[in-house]
C-alpha cells in the first residue's frame, strides 16, 4: 500500500456528463456526473481507498477532491480519467503545445486519500478561483 | 391541440440528426414529447421550456450580486466595452448558427478583436493538420451507404455524439451495405475500453500519447515492412491482423476524436492519421473524419474561412487586415500571457471548460457571456445577456461534421423579449457606429479602416 500514486491523467466527455450539463450546471447530476476520477482495481487497491472514497487529486497547476471509482469504462493501471467539466479543469494544464489546445490528456497527477475534505460544487470551484464565492 | 414538428434537428452534437419528431403545446410555449433524439438531444428541448430561463439580461453590481437590466442597456454596456478593448477576445460559437456567427465577425471586425471558436481547445489541431496535409474525407451519407470498415480513433461516440454509430457509422443498412452491422468490420482504437469498444469486432488498446507510435506502425506494415513485436503497447500481431483489414476493405472510414487532438503531438497525431488514410488509398479506398463536437461547430470554420479568409484564432486587432497563429492568437494562449483586456463568451461556457488558470486570467478584465442559459460562464460574468436557443427557439443553418450545411427549425417560441444571437451582435455592431460618430473617434487604425477595403466580406 502507498500514500501516493502518480496517474497519467486524461479527461473525455461521457453521456452522464453530456445530460447532466444540458440539465444545468448547478444540479446535483452535474455535481455527481463530473466530481468522479476512474481508475483501475489495482490501483485503488494500491492506495488502500473503500469504495466511493474521496481523494485529492494534485497535477502542477492545483488540485481537486472527486470520488474515487473504478467505472463502466475502465481504464488501465496508471491511468486515469476525470470527466470533463469544472473538476477536471481545475487541474488541467494550460500549456498548449503552440496549438491553442490545452494539455486536457496525458498530464501527470498525483492521487491520495482525502479524509477530512469534502468535494466543492461547481459554483465554488469556479466562482472561488475568481473571488467571487459566497458560501450559503 | 399539440402540434407535431417533424424533421427537426437537434442542438447537441455534430452529427446533427434531423430526424426529431417534437410534440409542442398549443400556446407554442412547452415541448410535450421529442421522438429519435439521443438522451442528451432529448433533455435540450425539455429543457427550453423549463420555468428556470433567464429572460433579461443581468449585469453584476458592486456587491457582487446581479441586477436585471433591458436589452438596449446590456447593448450599449457591451458596445463600450469593445470600443474602449485595445485587443478584446470574442469566443464560443459552439451552438449558435451561422447567422450569428457572421454578425459576431462583423462585430469582431468594427472592434478590432481576436475572432476564436471552441475549435480552438477541441479539433484545432485537426485544421493544422489539415492545412499541412489535406484531408481526405467523405460525407456520412458515404461512410453509411459505402462503408464496410469503419475505424473509431481516440473518440467514444457511444457517449459524444450517442446516435452516430445508428445513424452513419455500424448500424445502418446503406445502398451497398444492405447486411448493416453484420457487413461491417468495426475497430476501435483507444487508450479505454470504452462503451464504444464494447460493439467493436477489434479492440487495440493503445498507450495513452503513443498514437503517432501505433500509427507508424501501420504506415510502415502497410508499405511492407518490418515492425518491433510491440509498439505502443500494441502486440505485433494485432498490428497485422488490423492492416490486413484496412488494406482489405472496399471502402473505410477513420472516425477520430479528441483521444487525437488533446493528447501529447496534437496536430502531428491527426497529420499522420491523414498520411495513413492517403496510404490506404493505394491499395482501396479510405476516408477520414474529425468527430466534430457541437452540432455547429464545424459553421465558424466555413463561415468565418469565407468572410476573413481564416477558421479560427482570428486577430483582427489592427482592423485592416486578419491574421491567424494558433499558439499566438489561440484564445488559451492569449488568456496565459494576459494579451486580452476583455472576454466575450458566447453559445458555450469558459468557465467550466477552459482550464481554470486561464479562466482567472481571463477574469481580470470585463467578461460578457451570451447564453441563453445559467452556466458557469454567466455565473462569473460581469454582463449575462440571454438569447433564444438555436434549434429550438431560433431557426438557422447549421455545419454539420462533415461539413455539410443544414437548415434548423424553430420548434417553440422564445420567452417573450428574449432575442437571437444574429440581432443581439447586429444591435452591438450598430450601437459601437453610433458610439464612434458621437466621440468622433479618429484613431489612425479606426479612420484607415474605414477607407479600406473591409476584411469581413458581406
Amino acid at each position: 500500500m502507498v500514500d501516493k500514486l502518480t496517474l497519467n491523467m486524461i479527461t473525455q466527455r461521457s453521456i452522464e456528463e453530456g445530460v447532466a450539463m444540458e440539465k444545468g450546471k448547478t444540479t446535483q447530476e452535474y455535481f455527481e456526473a463530473c466530481s468522479i476520477i476512474e481508475m483501475n482495481e489495482e490501483d485503488i487497491r494500491k492506495l488502500g481507498l473503500l469504495p466511493n472514497q474521496l481523494v485529492k487529486v494534485t497535477s502542477e497547476c492545483g488540485s481537486v477532491i472527486v470520488k474515487a471509482i473504478k467505472g463502466r469504462q475502465t481504464v488501465y493501471p496508471g491511468l486515469g480519467h476525470i470527466p470533463q467539466g469544472v473538476w477536471a479543469n481545475q487541474i488541467v494544464p494550460p500549456r498548449t503545445q503552440a496549438t491553442g489546445e490545452p494539455q486536457y490528456s496525458g498530464f501527470p497527477a498525483t492521487v491520495e486519500s482525502a479524509r477530512g475534505e469534502r468535494r466543492k460544487s461547481a459554483l465554488e470551484c469556479v466562482q472561488g478561483a475568481v473571488g467571487l464565492w459566497r458560501s450559503d | 391541440m399539440p402540434k407535431k414538428i417533424e424533421n427537426v434537428g437537434c442542438p447537441y452534437c455534430g452529427v446533427c440528426c434531423d430526424d426529431l419528431v417534437v410534440t409542442v403545446s398549443d400556446d407554442g410555449r412547452h415541448v410535450l414529447e421529442v421522438e429519435n433524439a439521443c438522451a442528451i438531444g432529448n433533455e435540450i428541448f425539455h429543457h427550453a421550456s423549463g420555468d428556470n430561463r433567464i429572460k433579461l439580461p443581468r449585469l453584476r453590481q458592486p456587491d457582487g450580486t446581479y441586477k436585471d437590466i433591458s436589452y438596449d442597456e446590456a447593448v450599449d454596456y457591451a458596445a463600450k466595452v469593445l470600443v474602449k478593448a485595445k485587443k478584446p477576445l470574442i469566443y464560443g460559437f459552439g451552438s449558435t448558427n451561422c447567422e450569428g456567427m457572421a454578425a459576431a465577425a462583423k462585430v469582431a471586425e468594427k472592434a478590432g478583436a481576436v475572432l476564436d471558436n471552441c475549435a480552438s481547445i477541441c479539433h484545432g489541431s485537426s485544421f493544422l493538420a489539415i492545412f499541412d496535409n489535406g484531408y481526405p474525407s467523405c460525407t456520412l451519407g458515404e461512410t453509411k451507404n459505402r462503408a464496410d470498415v469503419i475505424v473509431y480513433w481516440g473518440s467514444n461516440p457511444a457517449h459524444a455524439h450517442p446516435r452516430h454509430m445508428s445513424r452513419y457509422s455500424i448500424f445502418p443498412r446503406g445502398f451497398f451495405t444492405g447486411k448493416g452491422h453484420k457487413g461491417r468490420k468495426i475497430i476501435v482504437i483507444d487508450p479505454r475500453y470504452t462503451d464504444t469498444a464494447r460493439v467493436a469486432d477489434i479492440y487495440v488498446q493503445v498507450k495513452q500519447g503513443q498514437d503517432y507510435d501505433l500509427f507508424n506502425a501501420f504506415r510502415t506494415v502497410i508499405h511492407g515492412e518490418d515492425i518491433p513485436d510491440e509498439v505502443a503497447g500494441v502486440k505485433k500481431e494485432q498490428i497485422l491482423e488490423v492492416a490486413d483489414i484496412l488494406k482489405k476493405a472496399r471502402f473505410g472510414t477513420i472516425f477520430y476524436g479528441m483521444g487525437l487532438c488533446h493528447s501529447d503531438g496534437r496536430n502531428h497525431n491527426v497529420d499522420i492519421a491523414i498520411s495513413m488514410t492517403r496510404d490506404l488509398n493505394d491499395f482501396t479506398k479510405w476516408t477520414i473524419m474529425a468527430m466534430r463536437g457541437h452540432y455547429n461547430i464545424a459553421g465558424p470554420g466555413v463561415v468565418w474561412a469565407w468572410t476573413t479568409g481564416y477558421p479560427y484564432c482570428i486577430d483582427m486587432s489592427k482592423k485592416d487586415h486578419a491574421y491567424m497563429n494558433p499558439g499566438e492568437t489561440s484564445s488559451i494562449d492569449l488568456a496565459m500571457r494576459d494579451e486580452v483586456d476583455a472576454f466575450f463568451n458566447i453559445g458555450t461556457d469558459a468557465g467550466a471548460h477552459f482550464p481554470i488558470e486561464a479562466v482567472k486570467h481571463l477574469k481580470k478584465h470585463p467578461w460578457i457571456t451570451i447564453d441563453p442559459n445559467i452556466c458557469m460562464a454567466s455565473e462569473i460574468a460581469d454582463l449575462h445577456i440571454p438569447v433564444g436557443i438555436v434549434g429550438v427557439e431560433v431557426p438557422g443553418i447549421v455545419y454539420r461534421m462533415d461539413n455539410v450545411p443544414i437548415q434548423y427549425r424553430q420548434v417553440l417560441n422564445p420567452p417573450e423579449g428574449v432575442i437571437s444571437d444574429e440581432e443581439l451582435f447586429e444591435r452591438i455592431h450598430q450601437r459601437i457606429c453610433e458610439i464612434e460618430a458621437e466621440e468622433g473617434i479618429t484613431q489612425t487604425g479606426a479612420a484607415a479602416a474605414d477607407t479600406q477595403k473591409s476584411i469581413v466580406g458581406e
